[in-house]
């Protein structure tokens, strides 16, 4: 029930509509909850409105430290 | 898809996991509640658990808003359809939850037509089809029948305030929506936490998709006044084994506070254009019955004064009976953590998610579901 899905922002419609791309498919959403989304912005869509934009310097910064994590985790474990 | 593979990359769980290896104290067990469904439903479908030492375990939480729902709001509904005729539009997971005398939305929506009794079930994917249907066909009374956490609010209230911009005089919601943080509350309020300690929780995940609307400020409270980590995760695996050592981490350094894993969609204040929407429209119940917890003062949404005529309850004067779970189902003491699926008599032999007997065999961030789908082989690998 909850879930939700990153989509990209392929084409802004009247009246707080945008079409986003869904897995390579073109499906209608509700910006009615979010401000000032651009075309090529991601955002989380859940039962077809956008909650919230996806910041993807954020997203490459969690990806970046869970491999730092990773690799120190690993490389101790084969010196020890 | 992007933002989605990579956080379930296997060489990456590999680092996480041997993080979390070398993090957890030998001397100590950790237990970690995930509050999500979604959570659950993660960890479950990834093997999380099986990537984690045997002393890091996890207890799921009741952050399934189909789990929670009781089977006397599900009556209500059908009620709507069989006595005032009404079309009842309702996401996809609420129709296969049992009801009262055997039926389901879904069975009862098998059985309309007979016996010359009216309305209608319809299976939506977002409340705006709902308001469609009703603009589209101005002789029938379309209910909404809305369900879901701070997630599925917003949209809810969207559909209202468009309602009455619309002047629609056939559309009306009935509204079950709940609240995250009365059911963390109620959580480490309980005995099995507070008194017995049959439940031992050292922290919690916290939800994903909830906070990016509500922000991560509203559970600084649990952090502080129970002295209980939070941390708020995404319902990728990999966030989800972030979280685990997060956790671990405050729990050795003797730290209780709210982090934050999901950044990449949740700030400390959350979506306040979501939340503004919110106030507008719903206030807050005195009290509301949740499954398994049982009644919790203010602990969920209804339909404010000023926009009575898009309230199903007001409209058709239904009120909500308590009905008694099924004798054998376990589902209060599972959304309590105080037990396992596997533990319930019933679990994959008369309950199973082609025949739900309780709410958390429906959907699939219910841990019956869960456990059902996923991780009933662990259980057969363990067996002796
Ligand atoms: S297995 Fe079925 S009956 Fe048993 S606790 Fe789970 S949902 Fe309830």
């Amino acid at each position: 029930m909850c879930l939700a899905l990153p989509c990209r922002v392929v084409e802004l419609r009247p009246d707080d509509m945008a079409v986003i791309d869904m897995a390579g498919v073109g499906k209608e959403i509700s910006l009615a909850l979010v401000d000032d989304v651009v075309v090529g912005d991601y955002v989380i869509v859940h039962v077809g409105y956008a909650l919230t934009r996806l910041d993807p310097d954020e997203a490459d910064k969690t990806l970046a430290l869970f491999a730092e994590l990773g690799e120190a985790a690993l490389q101790e474990t084969t010196a020890g | 898809m992007r933002f989605i593979d990579e956080f379930r990359d296997g060489e990456l769980a590999r680092g996480l996991a041997a993080a979390i290896r070398q993090h957890a104290r030998g001397d100590r067990d950790y237990h970690f509640m995930e509050f999500c469904g979604g959570h659950t439903h993660a960890i479950s479908r990834y093997g999380v658990t099986d990537l984690l030492p045997g002393h890091v375990r996890m207890i799921h939480g009741p952050g399934c808003p189909v789990c929670v729902l009781p089977i006397g709001r599900i009556d209500m509904a059908i009620r709507l359809v069989r006595e005032a005729g009404v079309t009842l539009c309702s996401y996809g997971d609420p129709m296969r939850v049992p009801a009262s005398g055997g039926l389901s939305l879904l069975k009862a929506k098998a059985a309309l037509g007979r016996a010359g009794v009216g309305g209608d079930i319809r299976m939506v994917y977002s409340g705006a089809d709902a308001l469609t249907l009703a603009q589209r066909n101005p002789q029938r009374q379309v209910v909404f029948f809305a369900i879901g956490f701070e997630t599925t609010t917003p949209p809810t209230a969207v559909l209202i305030k468009q309602a009455r911009a619309l002047g629609l005089g056939n559309f009306s919601v009935l509204c079950c929506h709940v609240l995250t943080p009365s059911a963390i509350a109620s959580i480490l309020e309980s005995p099995e936490v507070r008194q017995w300690g049959t439940v031992p929780l050292d922290g919690f995940i916290g939800p994903a998709h909830v906070s990016t609307i509500i922000g991560t400020r509203p559970y600084e409270f649990f952090a502080e006044e129970y002295r209980k980590p939070v941390v708020i995760a995404g319902f990728e695996p990999l966030d989800v084994m972030q979280a685990i050592l997060m956790l671990i981490e405050q729990v050795n350094s003797g730290r209780a506070v709210v982090e934050n894993e999901f950044s990449r969609a949740v700030t400390r204040d959350g979506n306040r254009k979501a939340q503004d929407l919110v106030a507008e429209v719903f206030e807050l119940r005195r009290s509301f019955a949740w499954r398994g917890l049982g009644e919790l003062p203010y602990s969920a949404l209804r339909i404010r004064r000023e926009f009575a005529d898009f309230d199903a309850e007001r409209r058709f004067a239904v009120g909500y009976e308590a009905v008694a779970d099924h004798p054998a189902c376990e589902c209060g003491a599972i959304l309590r953590g105080v037990k396992r699926p596997q533990e319930c008599r019933i679990f994959g032999s008369v309950c199973t998610p082609e025949n739900p007997i309780g709410s958390c065999m429906v959907s699939s961030e219910g841990a019956c579901a869960a456990h059902y789908s996923f991780g009933r082989f662990t259980d057969l690998a363990e067996a002796p």
